[in-house]
């Protein structure tokens, strides 16, 4: 096995594992930190279905930030959904044999990358246009634009530009998958573009990707709205602040 | 009058090009030692203050979920730098509520995240120097903590968690702000944010009956410390004195009177507000809120009803029932706590109250949304109810009413400009400008509908406006107490 070979095998062990296990510490720290107070944002819903709801339309719509500013809206929305689309594309490349409906989604996720491109070339361009944005954008803003673009672009790259050996990439990662090692392609384009994407893994569980996971905690969002039916219960970690003073 | 320019009223809402520092100057008075200490906290800052605040967010961090999932949460989307009233009125990007977070969120990451401990520069992380305390103390005293922002993050990021952190961290260091520490040691000893006593209380109490009797002809009771009595009336103390609160007041004594309801105000727990949330102090917030129960048994109550007032509500409605609760003792049968105008609605729902609407046809009236009301809590049993009932009372009460655009009313509504213990005389720079977009929502509906009154369900709203309206042209008198209204309209005496 080349030391290309060997080389990208270890990457992608470390990134995935760094990326589920950072994920996976993250989420329970989420869950195990206390929520002292009812703090929803109101209007909340009066129930839990209704949370379900509301967490529905936020997640899948961006209501919050279609209220907010409909430029932000449409260009981060169209990179999301592209993205996914882009996502489930790339499944074919780690089932065999591929599912039917990812070989439905397979035409749909070519243009999908333009559209992820337009919808981060839009955010991008919110930073440097728009007085306020550039304000609060620190090089880490651009940073992961740029590193999103560049996994966008050398995606498109193997697409229409320099073509790579995919039936010996699949066989690459079904081996990672099945530890039965195979060799990589040597393509400049591929390497680039896989090493960006465990750059991207890797950095996910350290950085403002964080929203993704965050999202669905946070407690503005996903507090039912019943605080004068239900007593909520002070949880708090004792050894910290002083207990409820008894009276 | 300090040394400022009111912004000029804009015929329609600007997003304004951001003007780094303009604001940096607007600081609060320092609280003195011994303010501080009443209260629990170091009466000047202490020597390692830097460890001492560095460890406190540690702590707050792990206690509190928001705060964690907001600190990693934001992707700087820029959705919430036009929506906070005090960037709209100041133009100092530092008022954006992500620049505001990101005060806290450097120090955060320079300490607690492997990329800000290892790449600073890269992903903004900053140390708590003398400069960023500085920043610390003057722009998280330029939120009002009115939750505007918390409607449009996509992540339901809430700045005003954020600066409840950070000024209760300043608390620990030992740098106050004077007006809410003083108060909050008022309230903890005397029962109520004006340090009024029980004598006090009672001569104010028995001169608002006799203004009524003489007004009206018959006798209402404004009742105090009555054993036995129904309901628990726990009022802003504002209302007992200032205008237009005490219309109020005496708009809520009415009601309870002609509905044939029993109550009575608490000398110990004569005060609604509970500045404890302003300084983020959990501690302090349920002394004040074990007051509230302590009343109520004392007293024998079986219902608990709040008067018009904000932040108040908010804590009253979410957080009463965990800092002091169970509430076992009071009758199942009514909400713990109960809102007044929840109580006048139901009242008026059951055609138990006789309004005479043309006793305000001298005024044409619009409806302040208070922020915290809107946007932290709720009225009545349904979804949005905070935003039906105060208009149902009102539009029983008059004949015109409309309401100001949509940008600036219900979740939208922009906070008065003096809210999250802002209302200081140190800070009046900063009232005037922040209370901008409400004067333009207000003009507008002046404009369009010659609206002539203001109503308002908050203290601070109330006393803010009347202080700042005369700044951008308008009579100081021109906003009214939602009760007051009432109180000018319900029909006293005889068969209802």
């Amino acid at each position: 096995m080349s030391l290309l070979t060997i080389a990208f095998t270890l990457l992608f062990y470390c990134a995935t594992a760094l990326l589920i296990i950072g994920l996976a510490v993250r989420i329970r720290l989420y869950a195990k930190t206390p929520v002292p107070l009812r703090i929803p944002t109101t209007p909340a819903p009066l129930t839990g279905a209704g949370v379900v709801g509301r967490m529905f339309f936020e997640v899948t719509l961006f209501r919050s930030l279609f209220k907010a500013s409909k430029w932000t809206w449409i260009f981060g929305w169209l990179f999301h959904a592209a993205l996914l689309l882009v996502l489930l594309r790339h499944l074919r490349y780690f089932t065999d044999p591929v599912w039917s409906w990812v070989v439905l989604v397979q035409p749909l996720g070519a243009y999908g990358a333009f559209v992820m491109l337009a919808g981060l070339g839009g955010l991008w361009a919110r930073r440097f246009l728009v007085d306020r944005v550039r304000y609060i954008s620190a090089p880490s803003d651009h940073l992961m634009l740029a590193l999103l673009i560049a996994i966008g672009a050398t995606g498109l790259g193997m697409k229409y530009v320099a073509a790579t050996d995919i039936v010996a990439l699949k066989a690459f990662f079904l081996g990672l998958m099945y530890f039965d090692w195979q060799p990589i392609p040597t393509d400049v384009m591929l390497l680039l573009h896989l090493s960006l994407v465990a750059v991207l893994m890797i950095i996910f569980p350290f950085s403002k990707l964080l929203h993704a996971p965050g999202v669905f905690f946070s407690p503005t969002r996903n507090q039912i709205d019943n605080p004068r039916e239900k007593r909520h219960l002070p949880t708090r970690n004792a050894h910290s602040i002083s207990q409820a003073k008894q009276t | 009058m300090a040394d400022f320019d009111t912004p000029a009223l804009k015929p329609y809402p600007v997003i304004p090009p951001i003007e780094i520092g303009v604001m940096a100057h607007s600081k609060p008075y320092v609280a003195k030692p011994e303010i501080q200490q009443k209260i629990g906290f170091p009466g000047e800052l202490v020597d390692n203050w830097q460890q001492v605040a560095i460890d406190k967010m540690g702590e707050l961090v792990d206690n509190s979920r928001a705060l964690r999932v907001f600190l990693d949460s934001c992707v700087k989307c820029g959705a919430c730098t036009d929506k906070c009233h005090y960037y709209l009125g100041t133009s100092d990007p530092n008022n954006m509520p992500v620049a505001r977070q990101d005060l806290f969120r450097s120090v955060y990451r320079r300490h607690y995240t492997l990329a800000g401990k290892y790449f600073p520069g890269l992903v903004g992380a900053r140390e708590l120097d003398q400069e960023m305390l500085d920043d610390w103390y003057s722009y998280f005293h330029q939120c009002s903590q009115c939750r505007r922002c918390s409607v449009y993050c996509p992540y339901g990021i809430d700045t005003a968690e954020i600066s409840m952190a950070a000024r209760e961290i300043m608390d620990t260091i030992g740098i106050g702000q004077k007006y809410c520490n003083e108060i909050i040691g008022k309230a903890q000893t005397i029962g109520n944010n004006l340090g009024l006593p029980q004598p006090a209380l009672l001569d104010t109490l028995e001169g608002l009956e006799e203004d009524i009797e003489e007004e009206t002809g018959v006798t209402v009771r404004l009742p105090l410390d009555q054993h036995g009595a129904d309901i628990l009336l726990v009022t802003p103390s504002a209302d007992f004195f200032a205008e237009p609160h005490v219309d109020g007041l005496i708009g809520y004594a009415k009601v309870f009177h002609q509905a044939g309801l029993s109550w009575t105000i608490s000398s110990h727990a004569s005060e609604a507000a509970n500045f404890g949330m302003f300084i983020g102090s959990y501690d302090n917030m349920q002394i004040l809120a074990q007051r509230i129960r302590e009343a109520a048994l004392e007293l024998g109550v079986k219902r608990i009803v709040f008067g018009e007032c904000g932040h108040a509500w908010r804590v009253a409605y979410n957080f009463l029932n965990t800092l002091a609760g169970p509430f076992d003792f009071l009758d199942p049968n009514y909400p713990l706590p109960q809102h007044i105008c929840e109580v006048t609605y139901d009242l008026l729902q059951r055609n138990a109250l006789r309004m005479d609407k043309s006793a305000n046809d001298d005024k044409v009236l619009t409806f302040h949304d208070s922020c915290n009301v809107a946007r932290a809590s709720r009225m009545g049993d349904f979804e949005g109810g905070q935003f039906v009932i105060p208009r149902a009372v009102i539009q029983a009460s008059c004949n015109h009413f409309y309401d100001m655009p949509a940008h600036a009313t219900k979740e939208a509504t922009f906070c008065c400009g003096g809210g999250g213990g802002l209302l200081t005389d140190d800070l009046v720079e900063l009232r005037v400008k922040g209370s901008l977009p409400r004067m333009e929502a207000l003009k507008q509906a002046v404009d369009d509908y010659g609206v002539t009154h203001m109503a308002a369900i908050c203290a601070i709203c109330k006393s803010q406006f009347s202080k700042i309206l005369p700044y951008y042209g308008f009579e100081m008198d021109q906003v009214v107490s939602v009760h007051q209204l009432v109180s000018n309209a319900i029909q006293l005496g005889g068969e209802h």
